[in-house]
């Protein structure tokens, strides 16, 4: 660690460190819950679950909270995901592998815009 | 960017430390280990969250999911279920009393959501041991406004104008301090944080230095900016070990991060720190005292003036602040005066963090704008008594404080409602107490522990706490006459007059108070010699009803003196003579047949 000289480089530490921070708070504009369930490790979803992470990284997305959840009992089309965004029905995802599940956060996190070939389900149960 | 998804807040504060927290801790690692998840859920140690009767607590993020009560086995359930399958665990849950479980605790209940958090407000949030999460919140963010952007004598201004007053007790305006130190003439200065914390039952200093070490140093630097001091001394007490080691922690990182050492961000501002461990008297939080303990002398009051403003550690100018007090400046630097003077009172603007202890639902600490009051504090926020029965007093400053009896809860708490009452701010413990406390008692257990720690160097103090204390036990046995009364105003007038430091000016206080509201207990125990809170032991008899009692010979057999005789099936009897009044046939008896009596 260099020393910091300057208010810029203190505000680098700071925008570094509250990423880190953000994703423990509430509050956020929505939130994408992996199925956890055995079936869904079993199916690979945590490698979705850090594709999606990644993902959400790479595009400086931090109002997103990424949350694991248990089975949602859709053992056939695992691993899934649920976006749910704030103001709009929840939507779930089936086969997210992690390229569908950086697909799902291009178009669906930025683009607003449904992912329809893996659709399951729109709307609350 | 970690692949965090969950991380945990684990309270890592003494209180849930002694509770069980480290074994909690262990069984989480273990459990994520076991199920694969190390990656993704990030456990960090915070300082205390201040709910210390509900530890050891955590909190689950990003959902804010406040667990309490935890043990080993919770902590398995809390993965498995929580973790790894998104269920609440519901019972960990925080529950009101009406039995409703709350997840987001942090959220909803009055303990936390009426709390403003200025000193405190990293506390139990940041990992005391990463500066990166302090900056995260500002931290430093002071200083480098106060270097590039401000003059000493503005930095002084700022504090002067927000009326921040000093957090140990006496109330003393800070930034007036700093402006004297920086007139002061001398070549070399000091700024000392005061981390002595003595009361019996206060611990918000221990907090902070735990929780939020780094929010001390960067204060301390601006502080000596401000004053033009290039050294500065945390004298904090052999019994906070935990704090010590996070003071170092933080210490270090600091001057690996640049705002302590030589050249401050660039600047040709230099300032170092260094920590000097107290040995445990607790005479020397008083200033002047503290100053010979830090020079290597015995820790003993002297006369004040010269003030320490003018001569100080190694008689040079030296500012002391608080703990607490210091946690205050970088958000009063950041956010201006007038935001921290829009916070609580004109005369007493800012928040306050007070230990709550005693007979009451919520123990812990809170932090609280000046001006609630008393009955907010206790009832909304504490939870109100813990016993059942109606609290009857509260005690605020510790030993050097003062009893206020319920009559007055509705006064607003700031440095001058308090002192009216003929209680004091002080640290900011608060020890409540119910109808089964007698006043006298409570009375003399204060003068015990000044009595104990009176430094021995002013006569007032040392010989006359000492007669206060002889009268109070001769009161409590039933032999106090109606002129101890007179002579214990008289005593402790003449003590608090006449006593060089404020150990000395304060000791009286419990007793002169609590003469003062409850004069009747005083009377009751010299005039009828009885304790009318069945307290004090030579005052009270245990009595057998003959009509409740079956003779189940259950108080005979575990009384340890054989006090007790009667036989199977027929009533029993107490010989209060050999009755050492312990309270263990009261406790076994289960038929009510037994109860204490005075006279």
């Amino acid at each position: 660690m260099s020393k910091v000289k300057s208010i810029e480089d203190l505000m680098k530490i700071k925008e570094k460190a509250l990423k880190d921070l953000q994703l423990r708070d509430t509050g956020k504009r929505g939130k994408i819950t992996v199925a956890m369930g055995t079936c869904g490790i079993a199916a690979g979803a945590k490698e979705t679950l850090r594709a999606i992470v990644e993902a959400l990284a790479e595009n400086n997305i931090n109002d997103i909270s990424v949350v694991q959840s248990g089975c949602m009992g859709l053992c056939e089309v695992e691993p899934t995901i649920e976006v749910r965004l704030e103001g709009q029905e929840p939507v779930v995802y089936g086969h997210v592998t992690p390229e569908n599940a950086k697909r799902i956060v291009k178009l669906h996190i930025l683009g607003n815009q449904i992912v329809s070939d893996l659709l399951v389900r729109k709307g609350e149960m | 960017m970690p692949l965090t998804t969950s991380t945990i807040l684990i309270c890592a504060g003494g209180a849930c430390i002694s509770s069980g927290e480290t074994s909690v801790k262990e069984a989480l690692q273990r459990e994520i280990r076991k199920y694969g998840l190390e990656e993704v859920v990030r456990i960090v140690e915070t300082g205390c969250m201040g709910a210390c009767s509900l530890g050891p607590i955590m909190v689950v993020y990003p959902e804010g999911v406040f667990y309490q009560k935890l043990t080993p086995q919770a902590a398995e359930k809390i993965v498995q279920e929580h973790l790894l399958k998104g269920r609440i665990v519901q019972e960990y849950l925080y529950k009101m009393p009406t039995g409703e479980a709350v997840p987001e605790a942090m959220d909803k209940l009055p303990f936390f959501a009426k709390q403003v958090k200025i000193a405190t407000r990293n506390v139990g949030y940041i990992d005391p041991g990463n500066i990166e999460e302090y900056i995260a919140r500002d931290g430093y963010f002071a200083l480098t406004k106060v270097l590039n952007e401000m003059t000493p004598d503005q930095v002084i201004e700022e504090v002067k104008r927000s009326g921040l007053r000093g957090r140990g007790g006496a109330g003393f305006p800070t930034g007036l301090k700093w402006e004297l130190t920086r007139k002061a003439k001398g070549d070399r200065k000091y700024v000392v944080c005061n981390a002595d914390e003595g009361d019996p039952g206060a611990f918000m200093d221990r907090s902070v230095l735990e929780g939020d070490p780094h929010t001390v140093l960067e204060a301390m630097a601006i502080a000596g900016y401000a004053i033009g001091a290039q050294q500065g001394y945390i004298y904090v007490r052999a019994e906070y070990p935990l704090a010590i080691e996070r003071l170092q922690i933080a210490i270090a990182q600091a001057k690996e991060y640049g705002f302590l050492g030589q050249n401050i961000l660039g600047s040709d501002f230099s300032f170092d720190i260094e920590i000097r461990i107290g040995a445990g008297a607790f005479v020397c939080g008083e200033e002047t005292a503290l100053i010979a303990s830090i020079e290597g002398r015995r820790g003993q009051p002297r006369v004040k003036p010269p003030y320490p403003a003018q001569s100080g550690v190694w008689g040079c100018p030296t500012v002391i602040n608080n703990v607490e007090t210091l946690a205050c400046v970088p958000p009063i630097i950041i956010k201006g005066a007038d935001w921290f003077r829009s916070i609580g009172t004109p005369t007493s603007p800012g928040t306050k963090v007070f230990a709550l202890a005693g007979k009451i639902t919520n123990t812990g600490l809170v932090e609280v704008p000046m001006g609630i009051t008393l009955r907010e504090l206790l009832y909304e926020i504490g939870g109100g008594s813990s016993t059942g029965k109606k609290i009857k007093a509260v005690q605020t400053g510790g030993p050097s404080g003062g009893c206020i009896p319920s009559e007055y809860f509705d006064t607003p708490v700031d440095y001058e409602s308090l002192q009216k009452l003929g209680a004091i701010m002080g640290s900011g413990g608060m020890i409540v107490m119910d109808e089964d406390d007698c006043m006298v008692d409570v009375a003399k257990f204060f003068l015990e522990f000044t009595v104990d720690e009176s430094c021995g160097k002013c006569t007032p103090c040392r010989e006359g706490t000492r007669q206060m204390l002889k009268i109070l036990e001769k009161i409590t046995s039933g032999e106090g006459t109606e002129e101890d009364l007179d002579e214990l105003e008289r005593l402790g007038t003449i003590i608090k007059d006449t006593s060089l430091c404020g150990l000395g000016q304060t000791a009286p206080n419990p007793v002169l108070s609590t003469l003062r509201y409850y004069r009747h207990e005083y009377e009751a125990h010299v005039k009828e010699k009885k304790c009318p809170a069945l307290r004090c032991k030579a005052l009270v008899r245990y009595v057998i009803d003959p009509s409740k009692c079956v003779g189940c010979t259950a108080c005979a057999r575990v009384c340890p003196v054989n006090a007790i005789s009667g036989e199977l099936r027929k009533v029993h009897s107490i010989d209060n003579d050999v009755c050492i009044r312990c309270g263990s046939c009261i406790e076994v008896c289960r038929f009510g047949a037994i109860s204490k009596v005075s006279p």
